[in-house]
């Protein structure tokens, strides 16, 4: 028995909630009396509660409760949001994204019970005014209404409510039951009934077992385990448990667990045994079959259940899809099917002797058929970069007053599209260039910013778009912008270049220093950015998702950041080509155009090969060279040259000859080979060769 | 073969061929044994890494046994074999080796653990024991140190 099986329905659901909140609560800042908001945050925090409840995280589930309290009476009106309280909420948010990551990397919530936070929103509450009392009247209440269905329940022991003296005992139970009686434990009986509206029988059954556990130790259960496990029972099951607590300890901990209705313990009184004992021997011996399977499942369930608890869960990575979607997908596998029986059909008829043009027809259905299952198949893929960047607002919040600067973010392209190992990888390089801008850009003197004839607050703007084959995402500040002469300097400082290289530098190629590692120009160190560690994580970061980040900046005006990223990972178009007999494919993406250039044409300049291509300079890499091998050409053949662009640089690469373009699947290399740069990865060709992909972006 | 693995005194290897002499595979890593094929080359590798194959469609870099251990490169034959070794956190990487022999299953008493001085030479390391047969001597392979080491050699 155990819940792990939604945990991950949990994690979605609760970071979703979580994500609604902190951006309700932003917006609740803004404008306190919105009652939209309040409403939508109580909502939230209501079924985080719940939810939480439900998987049994009761710290998380207290916290929430405390939380939930306080909007439930600024709901009634009775108490008003100030900055404070804001703060705190923002707090009891990050305690319980930290509850979260736990579960998410063990299953457990942790040990922390954030009872300052929890202190801190009882004081709000109490300091709020006439709500005073509110909370605890309505929990003394609970208690209050809780109380008189026990009292009830005790009241009127009915047999039916006390179905554990129904339960059978085998000799080897009744052998503990007895031994533990001697060494002066109690034998309790207990029979659960879960609340009719319970949804998760199984889970809360799963509950009580597990707090009855911490007491004492579980004989038997009726149903068995594994049928609780699998809810094959109503709205009631009986343990009988051997412990050192007395039977109401026994009945209240049964109790604890939410939706459970009530709860009826007692004594079990062994002289039942001889009852047991003088039932017909086969009957007995059902009995003994089931209550030994069900012991046996309890421990396999006990095992398992501890099992589940030592090792760390994985949580599997899921995407929510569009039903629209895979409706498209559906679609599309169908008319493969058709295109396949198709194919079969022409190759059966061609064998009567009819003509190939059939087949033809036929292939080109299926190519079109696979291309758009492609397509589809990598849009499931997508997901907005909503997800990540929706907590940025809060981030720059949070940035604001620590630093003690005015900033605000604005966001466009939230709904752009990427791929999903993108999106998850793409968090911190944001974060980071964010962090830098509040920290590094934005001017901390507000009389700079005025004579600069910038309003008071500084704008850090995030924007994101597609470009072709391509996501762009922009970082942009309207802050100081990078300082050239300085950036110079501390290189020379920390002797990354030479006098006589900063000379010669343009002041590009000095802001592209930035990115290399141990590189900060920040005066101060401060917790938000500064310790050189950022940007050249920035880099890549952004690099081994094969995109590229680029800065533009102007003193005093503000800076850009521009990543670029490729829309999907796995296929790509290509062309193939040929270089000393063996085949390489060139990214189609990197591709500018292809061009014939005579032997004579090629000249040099500093020793390096150049052609004039149309008025540009474009120095020429000869793959063969660069790859080891011979080239198949002679020395004075015409050059089919291939014109690579990264950013504004461009390079020809000369090959042997071209086969066509393909779209490929890319596959790693492995980790025996990945410290050969300009192969990016491989490919799986028609015949099953393997060939080579070539990283233009590492040529140039 | 499970039951075997169970019982840690037995283990069994692959008995292969280089050169002159016989070495053993703990058939434990073995993942496949194919027969020699194309071999894709990768530029600006170390030379006993041969280049990449594709199996299944799984890209495997292939290693060259003889060039790894200080022997001479030959051509391909009849008998040569390429033989998939799979370590977790490695992955998969296939060696060439010149002869497939059999499965030779030994118990401890039958293998004798090499010791090292620092100063041997370094070939030797990929040994880390000798098994005795009936009628001949196998050297265990230490795969950790024939994949491994290789590893540190790149990161220089």
């Amino acid at each position: 028995m155990d819940v792990s099986q939604y945990l991950e329905i949990f994690i979605d659901e609760t970071k979703e909630h979580l994500q609604n909140l902190n951006t309700q609560i932003l917006e609740l800042e803004q404008e306190p009396d919105n009652m939209d908001t309040v409403n939508e945050i109580f909502r939230a925090a209501h079924s985080l509660k719940g939810m939480a409840g439900t998987m049994g995280y009761k710290r998380m589930q207290n916290l929430t409760h405390d939380m939930e309290n306080v909007f439930s009476e600024v709901r009634n009106g009775t108490v008003k949001v100030n900055a404070s309280i804001i703060d705190t909420i923002f707090q009891c948010l990050d305690a319980l994204e930290e509850y979260l990551d736990n579960i998410q990397s063990s299953a457990d919530e942790g040990t922390n019970d954030n009872e300052n936070i929890i202190k801190a929103l009882n004081d709000f509450l109490k300091n709020g005014g006439k709500s005073d009392d509110a909370p605890k009247e309505s929990a003394a209440s609970e208690e209050a209404e809780a109380a008189p269905a026990a009292e009830a329940a005790e009241a009127a022991p009915a047999a039916g409510n006390e179905k554990w003296r129904e339960i059978k005992f085998t000799e080897d139970q009744l052998g503990v039951m007895a031994a533990a009686k001697k060494s002066g434990k109690n034998i309790i009986g207990i029979t659960v009934n879960v609340q009719e509206t319970c949804i998760l029988k199984a889970a809360r059954a799963f509950l009580v077992f597990k707090s009855l556990e911490e007491l004492g130790e579980i004989i038997v259960s009726s149903p068995s385990a594994q049928d609780i496990e699998d809810e094959k029972f109503d709205f009631d099951f009986s343990i009988i448990v051997v412990t050192d607590a007395d039977i109401d300890t026994v009945v209240k901990a049964a109790k604890s667990v939410s939706e459970i209705g009530d709860a009826v313990g007692g004594m079990v009184d062994l002289p039942d045994v001889p009852v047991a004992e003088a039932a017909e021997d086969k009957k007995e011996e059902v009995v003994e079959k089931t209550a030994n399977a069900a012991v046996a499942a309890d421990k396999g369930a006990d095992k398992t259940g501890k099992v589940a608890e030592k090792k760390k869960v994985v949580v599997n990575r899921t995407v929510r899809v569009d039903i629209e979607k895979l409706d498209d997908l559906m679609n599309l596998v169908s008319e493969l099917i058709i295109a396949k029986n198709s194919l079969v059909a022409a190759a059966t008829s061609n064998v009567a002797g009819n003509e190939n043009t059939n087949v033809n027809e036929h292939i080109e259905y299926l190519e079109n058929v696979t291309t758009n299952l492609h397509e589809s198949v990598m849009k499931v893929r997508m997901v907005p970069i909503e997800s990540v960047v929706n907590k940025f607002p809060r981030m720059i919040r949070d940035l604001q007053k620590k630093l003690g600067k005015k900033m605000e973010l604005y966001m466009t392209g939230e709904e752009t599209e990427l791929d999903r190992t993108v999106v998850d990888e793409i968090g911190d390089p944001l974060m980071h260039l964010l962090r830098n801008s509040a920290d590094h850009g934005i001017e901390g003197d507000v009389a700079l910013r005025k004579e600069r004839g910038k309003p008071e607050t500084g704008s850090i703007f995030l924007d994101a778009y597609q470009d072709g084959n391509n996501v762009v995402i922009e970082v942009r500040d309207d802050g100081n912008g990078i300082d050239v002469e300085a950036v110079k300097k501390k290189a020379l400082e920390r002797g990354v270049i030479t006098e006589e290289q900063a000379s010669v530098m343009s002041d590009k190629e000095i802001i592209n220093l930035l990115f290399l590692p141990s590189f900060s120009t920040a005066k101060v160190v401060s917790d938000i950015s500064g310790r050189g560690v950022g940007l050249d994580v920035v880099k890549s970061k952004i690099e081994s998702l094969s995109g590229e980040v680029e800065v533009r900046s102007q003193l005093g005006v503000g800076s850009t950041w521009t990543i670029r990223l490729p829309l999907t990972l796995a296929i790509i178009q290509t062309l193939m080509v040929n270089v000393g007999g063996e085949k390489y494919a060139i990214p189609l993406g990197n591709i500018q155009t292809l061009e014939n250039i005579k032997a004579d044409e090629i000249e040099t300049v500093q020793q390096k090969e150049v052609i004039n291509l149309r008025g540009d300079i474009v120095p020429i890499i000869r793959l063969n060279e660069v790859l080891g091998c011979e080239s198949t050409k002679g020395k004075d053949d015409d050059l089919v040259v291939v014109i690579v662009k990264k950013g504004d640089k461009m390079a020809g690469l000369v090959i042997d000859s071209l086969t066509g373009q393909q779209e490929i699947v890319i596959k790693s290399l492995g980790k025996y080979i990945n410290k050969s740069k300009i192969i990016s990865g491989a490919t799986i060709l028609g015949n099953g060769d393997v060939a080579l992909i070539v990283d233009p972006n590492a040529l140039i | 073969m499970e039951e075997l693995a169970v019982k840690s005194e037995l283990v069994q290897y692959i008995k292969i061929q280089l050169d002159e002499e016989l070495y053993g595979i703990d058939i434990s890593y073995v993942d496949n044994i194919v027969r020699p094929q194309h071999v894709t080359r990768v530029p600006n590798v170390a030379d006993y890494i041969k280049g990449v194959i594709n199996i299944r469609g799984e890209i495997i870099p292939i290693m060259n046994l003889r060039l790894k251990m200080g022997l001479e490169e030959i051509e391909d034959d009849k008998n040569t074999r390429f033989i998939i070794i799979k370590i977790e956190q490695y992955g998969k990487i296939g060696l060439i080796v010149d002869a497939v022999k059999e499965v030779v299953t030994l118990d401890d008493s039958h293998i004798e653990m090499m010791k090292y001085d620092a100063k041997d030479e370094a070939t030797q390391h990929f040994v880390m024991g000798v098994g005795k047969l009936e009628d001949s001597l196998v050297s265990l392979l230490d795969l950790n140190t024939v994949i491994m080491e290789k590893q540190a050699n790149k990161e220089e």
